[in-house]
């Protein structure tokens, strides 16, 4: 068999170099080699997709942007790395992990501990994943994370591309994407929009069947007169948004109260 | 109660040189004084008066007394408790005698009422402060026990096991000495969180402490110490600044991805211990991390405990640093 590639993520120098020596001690049983090493989450995004990693040794206490939102963001892209979590305690995660019996290691590692994992990543690499594993591995791990992401993340030429959820103005669902809306531009996403409301209902309130917009950037309500044969209805004005969005009738009761008093 | 029996409270003579004791004990007899002339005076004009002559009567063996405390406190604090009650009130009562004599003239009454007077109200003072301690003693144990709990991160832990076999193969020397310093960090944090400890001692222990996050955070932990105008004799409560220096690496530097300075900061200023921790401030929104607070009060509380309202513990944001500032009494060894 050939050498499985892998990527370290951990920010304490001397836990890189332990799993190192732990493969290498290891190596007669199974080849690896390490391609790519990172000490920062927001760096992993960046530079893991053109390592040609097939496993990802991850910590998931990290600084830039911690292990489990990471790993979510990697399931955008396709051939993304195997995941296992390397942490040192996080009771939480922990105990997620093992509902989901997804693949993680406690700090201090044991050899045979990492071997039988690295094993089952050979396994599952020499497969081919299925896209449904990956989503259902997305949605584990949204249940696991227990806090809101900072970031959406976008396939862009097998690239990660990441966009702050604060610079999020509005999102629209269309067929089977959800565009986002930035003061900058848009960017497609392929998440359910009932997800994103529910992972992020604090900072976004639904106004349409097809939209949520952040509740910060609502500037005012604007009635639209019936034209055209439309009904009238009011639609909501937000900052540095040319384009008016329509509050449906269903949800105009609970919109109304979101605007802050004195800015009518 | 077997609370009491697993937790020994010790009996001590209150810390008379307190200034929360003495505000207590000042507070005490003077509402002890109005309440009997309360009861005693039927009309309302001649409360104030009589007050007077009875202040100018009771205040100043009750001043004189205290200040004898005062300078003698250290010494009473060695006497075992009923001794050391005994020798307070007979202090009072002489004191009392000395002003009758003095100003026996003007006194509204006789000497023998005079220091019957006395020694209940003494005795009622010294009854108060024990039942204010006793009812702080059951928080002191738990405080202890919340110590513990915050203390032993167990991320810290396992992460600095991992650092030192990290070394044992290339450098078993550095190894050694890091799990000699977790050796020693962990019999600190497993004694008596009750027990006043030196100064000294608390920093070699943080010190011991900074080495082992130095290990494993490298260049990304940069530490400033300012001892030189610290008072390695003073006296202050276990586990007071390792928390607070855990805290600024496990908020300040950890979540950060640059380099984060930490400055610890001792200094005795007139008969002042000021210490300040300063860690970066890191936005919250980039991987905030709970439980500080927690800490801070955990803290707090203990301080309180030693000396009463005479410690300050302050936590705020200034510009890009999060400082915390702690004020206590300078007390040398007893």
């Amino acid at each position: 068999m050939r050498e499985l590639r892998i990527f370290i993520a951990d920010d304490e120098a001397p836990a890189r170099g332990r799993l190192k020596e732990l493969l290498a001690d290891i190596g007669g049983e199974l080849a690896t080699h390490v391609v790519g090493e990172s000490d920062n989450g927001l760096d992993v995004i960046d530079r893991l997709p053109g390592s040609g990693a097939q496993v990802l040794l991850l910590d998931i206490q990290m600084p830039g942007m911690g292990g489990i939102e990471l790993a979510r963001h990697l399931c955008v892209v396709e051939d993304a790395p195997a995941v296992i979590f390397v942490t040192a305690h996080d009771r939480h995660a922990v105990e997620a992990f093992e509902l989901n019996a997804l693949d993680y290691l406690m700090k201090p590692v044991r050899a045979e501990r990492l071997a039988a994992a690295l094993r089952k990543c050979a396994v599952a690499v020499a497969a081919g994943r299925d896209a449904r594993g990956v989503h259902e591995q997305a949605r584990r791990l949204e249940r696991a994370a227990g806090a809101p992401r900072e970031f959406f993340s976008v396939a862009e030429r097998n690239r990660i591309v990441l966009v702050p959820v604060g610079e999020v103005l509005f999102l629209k669902a269309e067929l089977k994407y959800v565009t986002l809306h930035t003061g900058a531009g848009e960017h497609l996403i392929e998440e359910p929009l009932v997800s994103i409301e529910r992972e992020f209902g604090e900072r976004f309130v639904r106004v349409h069947r097809n939209c949520l917009v952040a509740r910060e950037a609502i500037r005012g309500f604007e009635r639209v007169a019936d034209s055209g044969g439309d009904e009238p209805h009011w639609s909501v004005v937000l900052e540095g948004v040319a384009e008016r969005l329509p509050v449906s009738r269903r949800l105009w009761p609970a919109v109304k109260g979101v605007l802050p008093e004195g800015k009518a | 109660m077997s609370s009491i029996r697993q937790n020994p409270f010790p009996e001590a003579l209150p810390d008379f040189r307190n200034l929360g004791v003495t505000a207590r004990v000042l507070i005490g007899v003077n509402l002890l004084a109005l309440l009997a002339i309360l009861l005693s005076e039927p009309g309302w004009g001649n409360v104030l008066n009589t007050y007077v002559m009875a202040a100018s009567m009771f205040e100043p063996p009750l001043l004189a007394s205290l200040a004898l405390f005062y300078v003698g406190a250290p010494w009473l604090l060695r006497l075992p408790y009923w001794r050391g009650c005994a020798l307070v009130i007979t202090v009072a009562l002489t004191a009392a005698a000395a002003t009758h004599a003095l100003l026996g003239a003007f006194a509204p009454v006789g000497l023998a009422r005079m220091l019957v007077l006395t020694a209940l109200a003494s005795a009622l003072m010294l009854a108060y402060l024990r039942l204010h301690m006793r009812a702080y003693s059951p928080a002191l144990g738990e405080a202890r026990l919340q110590a513990l709990q915050a203390r032993i991160r167990p991320h810290f832990l396992f992460n600095s096991l991992n650092a030192v076999l990290s070394l044992i193969r290339h450098d078993p020397r550095r190894a050694e000495r890091t799990l000699e310093d977790l050796a020693d960090l962990f019999r600190a944090l497993m004694s008596d969180g009750r027990s006043l400890v030196r100064l000294a001692d608390e920093i070699n222990l943080i010190e011991r402490y900074a080495a082992i996050e130095q290990l494993r955070l490298g260049d990304r932990l940069r530490m400033s110490w300012d001892l030189d105008s610290a008072p390695m004799d003073a006296m202050l409560p276990a586990l007071v600044l390792q928390p607070l220096l855990e805290n600024a690496v496990y908020h300040g530097v950890e979540p950060g991805t640059g380099v984060g300075d930490i400055l610890v900061r001792v200094e005795r200023r007139g008969n002042r211990v000021l210490v300040r921790i300063e860690n970066p401030w890191l936005q919250p929104g980039t991987q905030t991390r709970a439980g500080n607070h927690m800490a801070l009060d955990n803290i707090r509380e203990r301080l309180m405990l030693f000396f009463d309202d005479e410690a300050r513990l302050d936590a705020r944001v200034e510009g890009t640093r999060y400082q915390v500032d702690i004020d206590i009494p300078y007390r040398g060894r007893a």
